[in-house]
């Protein structure tokens, strides 16, 4: 039985990241493709600790719970490379003079992007 | 009943294997250097996730500190990557 759970969850985390993969292959642009891989540090991730959790709680006997310490930890740290990540490339591709989106907060830096700032806010393409 | 677990195992790492494949071709072909930050962090943690299932394969709970380990470097590295880019030198 417990085999059964473990082999399925597994499988679900294998299907999960090749979806991942295949979406940060083929999307379009950067700031989509950014999303792709979200997919697997969440989804995948948890499936597969889950499949982890579930094999050495029932080879040791007792409860192996040390594994969530990896859920935990990717929890904690993708977001932050998702953000400085999108920051760098926001930053890059105005500086490449790309047609981006107006910042939302007009600092001191909105001069810098002038030519974007007077135009409608275009959906981002490449 | 016995075989279940190796096959769901192998078929496991096969697409692991797979995904890493067209995430190495997305870091060759990425057109600028943050695609290739991205695909990075996602070969990491792939890699950090065929750890599990590695510790599920030869039953050991070894593989999980290295699986832990994978998760933090990539951490940082990705991090540093990133700041890299936004602006041009990681410690300032």
């Amino acid at each position: 039985m417990s085999e059964t759970i473990v082999a399925g969850l597994l499988v679900l985390s294998g299907c999960i990241v090749l979806t991942a993969a295949i979406g940060l292959s083929r999307l379009q642009d950067f700031f989509v493709r950014m999303h792709a891989p979200a997919l697997a540090s969440t989804f995948g991730a948890w499936t597969a600790t889950l499949a982890a959790i579930v094999h050495f709680s029932v080879v040791e006997g007792g409860v192996a719970l040390h594994f969530w310490l990896l859920v935990i930890v990717l929890a904690l740290t993708s977001p932050v490379t998702a953000m400085v990540l999108a920051r760098a490339a926001l930053f890059r591709r105005r500086q490449a003079g790309d047609a981006l989106p107006p910042p939302l907060s007009a600092g001191p830096g909105a001069e810098a992007n002038a030519p974007a700032a007077p135009g409608a806010p275009e959906p981002i393409d490449s | 009943m016995s075989s279940l677990l190796p096959m769901a195992i192998t078929a496991t790492l096969c697409l692991y294997a797979l995904a890493m494949t067209l995430a190495l071709v997305r870091l060759m072909r990425g057109p600028s250097a943050q695609d290739r930050v991205l695909a990075l962090d996602f070969l990491s943690v792939v890699a950090m996730l065929s750890m599990l299932v590695l510790a599920i394969r030869s039953n050991s709970s070894m593989y999980f500190e290295a699986a832990l380990l994978l998760a933090l470097f990539s951490f940082v590295s990705s991090v540093a990557m990133a700041k890299f880019l936004l602006r041009g030198e990681v410690i300032e």
